[in-house]
């Protein structure tokens, strides 16, 4: 069997890739000045054909949301915004991190790619509040770049010019959603937008502006440079190429491992991660990170991790992060935090959200400290039921994920917890 | 901005109005301007930050309050944030949380008497893999058992933030 390319971590662990010197003995930016003179839609069609999806949570096809922007001569003289998202709040994922703490140089040569192929002269990375650390890294490797004229006007004599910058934010789940992100970008609080209109016409500052995470955007140098159809040739039919999968919970190895899509969740499991500790059994896995709803043990071993087999099952493999749970983990504190989580990060533009997380957080961590009644089990799921679908951005079904299949999955747990 | 209530922020907070498309754009990185170097948003920060992007006091109030890093207080010398959720809490985080409590002497949300300290639970940390984690001032911890806290603890009280192995920081698959 060939052995997977290492498509986004080949420079991870490599001493001091992070700066410009070695990324670039490593190969990062050897193909950019040839890509930055490729025709925009030559770029977009590649990556269309490569069948990239997003990383950051949808999973949307990348080449498709390009092709929701208007084109430069429909664009009435409107600059076009792109957008980083390193946002990484979502509970079990943090291969965003790693990513960009192991190599900023390849997240912005992505970045630059996906600028070119939009027509777009401005960029930001945008930060979660509490990335400071990993800040001060990409605004060292940023000045590098700009030195060498990798970032800025005329970038490698193509006649492009990019800028690109970072910008932080201060705390805040849904900023990671777009609309939330860039309410923050424009110096309000990061409340989603009710779309339409997408970003894709009215995004920024009133502008065209894309969104993409970070992850996404590191795939797209290997795209052009071997070619959509060697991309293809990892991955499944829908789920193409390879991804990071983050994984947390009781195994004996947790990190970030490079897989290719449709690889066994086994594989993730007992390869990677080293398995189970010893004599403990698997519970359950929160496939995506915590918005996704969790497999049966059975489910998950059976797995392979693409959209297709998860969404069969009923899940999504959302941001990657995999959240393995053991038989020493009690399901019904573990949703007692989770919905802790989503509490307190609900926004509170929306009645059932913001009602329904406060509530679901009260009441299962009254059922946690047994103090729970029956009915309380049939509350929470009414709350649960009534978020779905009702909220202006995604938070909604995300915060109702885990009630819903934590109580299908161990209701009996939960019975056991409850008075009648 | 010509404020002279912060004549040392002057030229940093000119630069970051140059750099933002519109003034209002300014308003993150001038909150964490005043944050870094004041430690805190004071009334005087508000209106300064206000009056430098053409917001109302209102607006800037609304936006320090929805997140979750802004304080309009000052704090502790040291800012401990220690995640407590669901990865962390199956790796230990109660329990680093409640030593931690002990140690200091205050719950989390409250600052020690002397100013030394103040201690945070917050929500996950994206370092969900290397758990209990924590952030001392913003620079991440992990793996923190109770002693290692205890080692924490001891050299921050002489003002120093101990030595990390990087290994141990930013690790894919794991350190050790
Ligand atoms: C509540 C919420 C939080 C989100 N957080 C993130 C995040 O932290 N990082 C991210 O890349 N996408 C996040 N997303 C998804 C973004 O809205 C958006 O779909 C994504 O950044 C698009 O990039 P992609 O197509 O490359 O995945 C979040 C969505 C929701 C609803
Ligand atoms: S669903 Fe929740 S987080 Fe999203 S906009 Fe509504 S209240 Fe805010
Ligand atoms: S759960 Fe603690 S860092 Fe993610």
């Amino acid at each position: 069997m060939d052995l997977a390319p290492r498509i986004l971590t080949a420079r991870f662990g490599v001493p001091g890739s992070h700066t410009l010197e070695v990324a670039r003995a490593c190969g990062v930016y050897a193909d950019l000045g040839r890509v930055l003179r490729l025709e925009a839609e030559a770029i977009a069609a590649q990556v269309r054909a490569s069948g990239l999806r997003g990383r950051g949570g949808a999973g949307f096809p990348t080449g498709a949301k390009w092709g929701f922007v208007p084109p430069p001569e429909r664009r009435q003289g409107r600059p076009v915004h792109l957008f980083a998202n390193a946002d990484e709040s979502e509970p079990g994922t943090f291969k965003d991190r790693v990513l960009l703490w192991h190599d900023p140089h390849r997240v912005i040569e992505g970045t630059l790619v996906a600028a070119r192929a939009l027509c777009c002269h401005r960029v930001w990375i945008y930060l979660r509040g509490e990335f400071r650390f990993l800040q001060e890294r990409i605004d060292a490797a940023l000045g590098e770049a700009r030195q060498a004229n990798l970032v800025g006007p005329d970038i490698l004599g193509s006649g492009f010019d990019c800028e690109i910058r970072t910008f932080r934010g201060a705390g805040a789940y849904v900023c990671g959603e777009e609309s939330g992100l860039l309410e923050s970008v424009e110096g309000r609080r990061g409340l989603p937008r009710i779309k339409p209109p997408y970003p894709a016409l009215v995004g920024a500052f009133g502008d065209p502006t894309v969104v993409q995470n970070v992850e996404t955007l590191a795939n797209l140098p290997w795209i052009l440079e071997h070619g959509a159809q060697a991309y293809r040739a990892w991955g499944t039919e829908a789920s193409s190429g390879t991804r990071l999968f983050s994984v947390s919970g009781p195994v004996r190895r947790p990190g970030v491992y490079e897989l290719p899509l449709g690889t066994p969740f086994r594989e993730l499991l007992e390869g990677c991660a080293g398995g189970l500790r010893p004599g403990r059994r698997l519970l359950a896995v929160l496939p995506g990170g915590s918005s996704t709803p969790l497999l049966t043990a059975e489910q998950a071993l059976g797995a392979t991790l693409d959209h297709e087999c998860l969404e069969a099952l009923g899940s999504f493999l959302g941001s990657g992060g995999v959240i393995v749970l053991d038989d020493s983990v009690d399901p019904v504190a573990a949703l007692a935090n989770l919905t802790r989580f989503y509490a307190h990060e609900s926004c509170g533009q929306c009645t059932p959200c913001r009602e329904g997380c406060g509530w679901m957080a009260r009441i299962a961590a009254r059922v946690a400290a047994g103090e729970g009644r029956q009915e309380d089990l049939v509350t929470l799921e009414d709350l649960a039921r009534s978020l779905r679908g009702r909220t202006l951005c995604a938070f909604g079904d995300a915060a109702a994920a885990p009630v819903l299949s934590f109580l299908e999955t161990f209701r009996p747990a939960f019975l056991a917890r409850v008075r009648p | 901005m010509n404020d002279p209530w912060a004549p040392d922020l002057a030229p940093l907070a000119r630069e970051i109005l140059a750099g933002a498309l519109v003034p209002g754009a300014a308003t993150l990185p001038l909150l964490w301007l005043v944050q870094d170097r004041r430690g805190w948003i004071s009334d005087e920060a508000l209106a300064w930050v206000a009056g430098s992007t053409g917001r109302s006091l209102a607006q800037v109030e609304a936006v320090v309050s929805f997140y979750s890093m802004f304080r309009r207080a000052p704090a502790g010398r040291w800012v401990i944030e220690v995640c407590r959720t669901l990865s962390c809490e199956l790796a230990g985080a109660p329990r680093l949380l409640a030593h931690l409590e002990d140690r200091l002497g205050v719950r989390a949300g409250e600052t020690t008497p002397d100013g030394a300290f103040t201690l945070l639970a917050v929500e996950c940390l994206a370092s969900c893999g290397s758990g209990p984690v924590l952030h001392v001032n913003g620079i991440p911890f992990e793996r923190v058992t109770p002693e290692r806290a205890d080692a924490l603890l001891d050299a921050l009280r002489e003002d120093r933030l101990p030595e990390r192995p990087e290994a141990d920081l930013w690790t894919w698959p794991p350190a050790s």
